[in-house]
């Protein structure tokens, strides 16, 4: 690559004092993104995803987290800056859409104002009339009709996929560079969500944004994303271009998520392929390979799968890296057999 | 023709709500299901999708006398269920069962496994041959739980184990039907494909008829012989699933299996692509004749006067539309 990226995450690990003890949700995390890209981040609850992208704006708790790695924005580490600093990168140059637009917004304030504080806080010396501008403009842009009657009204006004895009106006309102999006849809019903994405893709488009979607569903990051990262126990295990992930998956545990998704999709009856046993707790992560007690492919007690963690790393033959102990060759013919199954 | 295993005829269920004046008389009315009829056969299963708000989950209590009708009959086995009440009511039930959303909420967090399992055999006074805890293990181990767990409580279960507890629970008074509410909803993929795997292995070895609420299109393909589409309170295409999905007749059905993402990026932004546009209207104040046509791209001035009627086009395949899809639509999850 010529360019420089524009966000770059480099061993990115972060860990959570709890009662129950430590939550090691995620370790060792690098990807990296450029401007006018959209990343897909896949994952089962509890596989860190989230929490990779809330530790990108720095919003978990300072005092029960502790975050290592690397972010560079630009070239600058977010890690490193100071409160205030900070705060200007948050919402002006990275901005957020959550997950439930109802609980994202707050009931007592009109959506205009809502937008208007995201604006004002980097923007303190804009006038009234300028902001009201701003935001009849946003909210136009986010396809709310008439927004000079809705600009007034109030978040219970709304139903649920227009407030995702008062969520996604607001997130917007200042022209971030890189817009993360955590489960925007996964409230929504899915011809709203169809909707939803599209309005993403055409505001990306126009402003060059780069996107991290964070889902559960393979099939969103089919339709949207450009790249993708497989999640598993607070590592990444696949690294991929989106057409690869889904034409040559080179992770037996890609192999199982698309297996199970795969069979939904297309069978109308009869055994459903599935990973046998649930997701690791992430204060005790089972030793080597995390995915190991669930690998149908694993090479058993005492060998590498078991003892140590494998790394991630690009398998010959193809675009994508892997964390897999497997070789190279087993990962590029097993990964071509479960395709075609 | 055999008696279905369940049955429902016109049902209706009006909510009142709103209040104004001195008696707080209730002004407005949400029609949340409004004329629903359908059948299902002994070892089928009937598959309900529909957005929020299609009042699917309102059905389900409906059939299961969870609420009562405003007007229609549920009829279990030929025998009408609408009106019974008391200790009729309560055996009545031990025939029908609920598998409900979220495993989190509908365990009691201070009652065992082996309490919960067997709480409907206390209720209804109940005891088996073998002894309650040796029932209650018979169960766990049915649904794929270890019966030594018999004593742990659900917070020690993670959602999918979670979520076996229920089904334990709706089994152990070996019902007849047994009604999902969106059962794998709350659960992540690979887990869901084990529940539905052990919902199907159940309804082959005990017979079972389901009743399977969803509103994940690709979920209901899986695990239903029927489907039925819910719209705004009513049913706008009902048919064999298979039929259903490869050749929606209704627009509205098209239209969400078009929406549904698919796991194959090459298919991206597929031509013949639908997109609705808008939400669904309020069913306080649903629109005249079709419901659907505020969105629909084929609505003409005949929909807004008359209300289509479910119509069979042919081997049980019905849809209530004034101008159906003829051809087979390029949807989501046909083979190209």
């Amino acid at each position: 690559m010529s360019q420089p990226p524009l966000l770059s995450v480099e061993g990115l690990t972060v860990s959570f004092d709890t009662p129950d003890g430590v939550v090691h949700a995620v370790s060792g995390v690098s990807f990296e993104l450029q401007a006018g890209q959209t990343l897909g981040i896949v994952g089962e609850s509890g596989s860190g995803k989230s929490v990779t992208a809330s530790s990108i704006l720095r919003l978990n708790n300072s005092t029960t987290s502790s975050t290592t790695g690397r972010v560079l924005l630009d070239g600058r580490d977010v890690l490193g800056l100071s409160d205030d600093e900070m705060r200007a990168v948050r919402g002006r140059d990275v901005a957020m859409v959550f997950q439930d637009p109802l609980s994202a917004l707050n009931p007592y304030y009109s959506v205009g104002d809502q937008i208007a504080e995201a604006f004002l806080v980097h923007h303190p010396k804009a006038t009234a009339q300028e902001v009201r501008e701003r935001v009849l403009g946003m909210l136009e842009k986010v396809g709310i009709p008439n927004p000079e009657k809705r600009i007034d009204e109030y978040p219970h006004q709304f139903s649920g996929g227009m407030r995702q895009r008062i969520v996604i106006a607001i997130a917007l309102i200042n022209s971030p560079r890189v817009l993360i999006a955590d489960e925007p849809t996964t409230a929504l019903d899915v011809t709203v969500q169809a909707q939803i994405l599209d309005l993403m893709l055409d505001l990306q488009k126009e402003t060059n944004m780069a996107i991290i979607l964070i889902t559960h569903d393979l099939g969103v990051v089919a339709e949207v994303a450009d790249a993708a990262l497989v999640m598993y126990g607070g590592r990444i295990v696949e690294q991929a271009d989106v057409v690869s992930i889904f034409r040559q998956p080179t992770h037996p545990y890609s192999w199982g998520l698309l297996g199970a998704v795969g069979s939904l999709d297309t069978s109308t009856r009869g055994h459903l392929s599935t990973i046998p046993g649930t997701p690791p707790s992430l204060i005790s992560i089972p030793s080597g390979c995390s995915f190991h007690p669930r690998c149908g492919h694993a090479l058993g007690a005492g060998s590498a799968c078991t003892t140590k963690v494998p790394d991630l790393r690009a398998v010959t033959g193809t675009t994508s890296k892997s964390a897999c102990h497997l070789t190279d060759e087993q990962l590029v013919s097993i990964g071509r057999r479960e395709v075609l199954q | 023709m055999t008696t279905p295993a369940l049955e429902a005829r016109d049902l209706v269920k009006y909510f009142p709500t709103g209040s104004s004046g001195l008696l707080g008389r209730p002004t407005n009315t949400v029609k949340a299901v409004d004329g629903v009829s359908f059948s299902v056969e002994h070892g089928t299963t009937l598959g309900v999708v529909g957005e929020s708000g299609c009042g699917k989950s309102t059905l389900a209590r409906l059939v299961t006398r969870l609420i009562d009708s405003t007007s229609g009959e549920v009829y279990m086995d030929g025998r009408d269920i609408t009106s019974l009440s008391g200790r009729e009511l309560r055996t009545a039930r031990r025939k029908m069962q609920m598998i409900f959303q979220d495993p989190y909420s509908s365990l009691n967090p201070r009652h065992s496994v082996g309490q919960i399992i067997s709480a409907p055999l206390e209720v209804q006074g109940i005891e088996p041959t073998q002894g309650v805890k040796a029932r209650v293990q018979e169960l766990m181990e049915l649904v794929g739980l270890n019966p030594e767990h018999y004593n742990r409580y659900p917070h020690e279960f993670s959602g999918g184990q979670r979520q076996r507890i229920g089904i334990a629970r709706a089994l152990v008074l070996d019902p007849t039907v047994l009604v999902a509410d969106e059962p794998v909803s709350a659960l992540d993929v690979s887990i869901q494909a084990q529940i539905l795997n052990l919902l199907e292995t159940l309804q082959s070895e005990l017979g079972l008829t389901y009743m399977f609420i969803a509103h994940d299109l690709s979920v209901v393909r899986h695990i239903a012989d029927q489907v039925a589409v819910m719209y705004l309170g009513k049913i706008v295409e009902l048919g064999p699933a298979a039929s259903v999905y490869a050749s929606a007749r209704h627009p509205y059905t098209t239209a969400l299996l078009s929406a549904v993402p698919v796991a194959d990026p090459a298919r991206r932004g597929r031509e013949g692509r639908i997109r609705l546009t808008g939400d669904v209207p309020s069913p306080i104040d649903p629109p005249s004749g079709c419901r659907f046509r505020t969105r629909c791209w084929k609505a003409t001035e005949v929909c807004a006067d008359v209300e289509p009627a479910l119509v069979d086009t042919g081997s049980g395949h019905s849809v209530a539309c004034h101008h159906p899809m003829d051809v087979p639509v390029s949807v989501g999850h046909s083979k190209p």
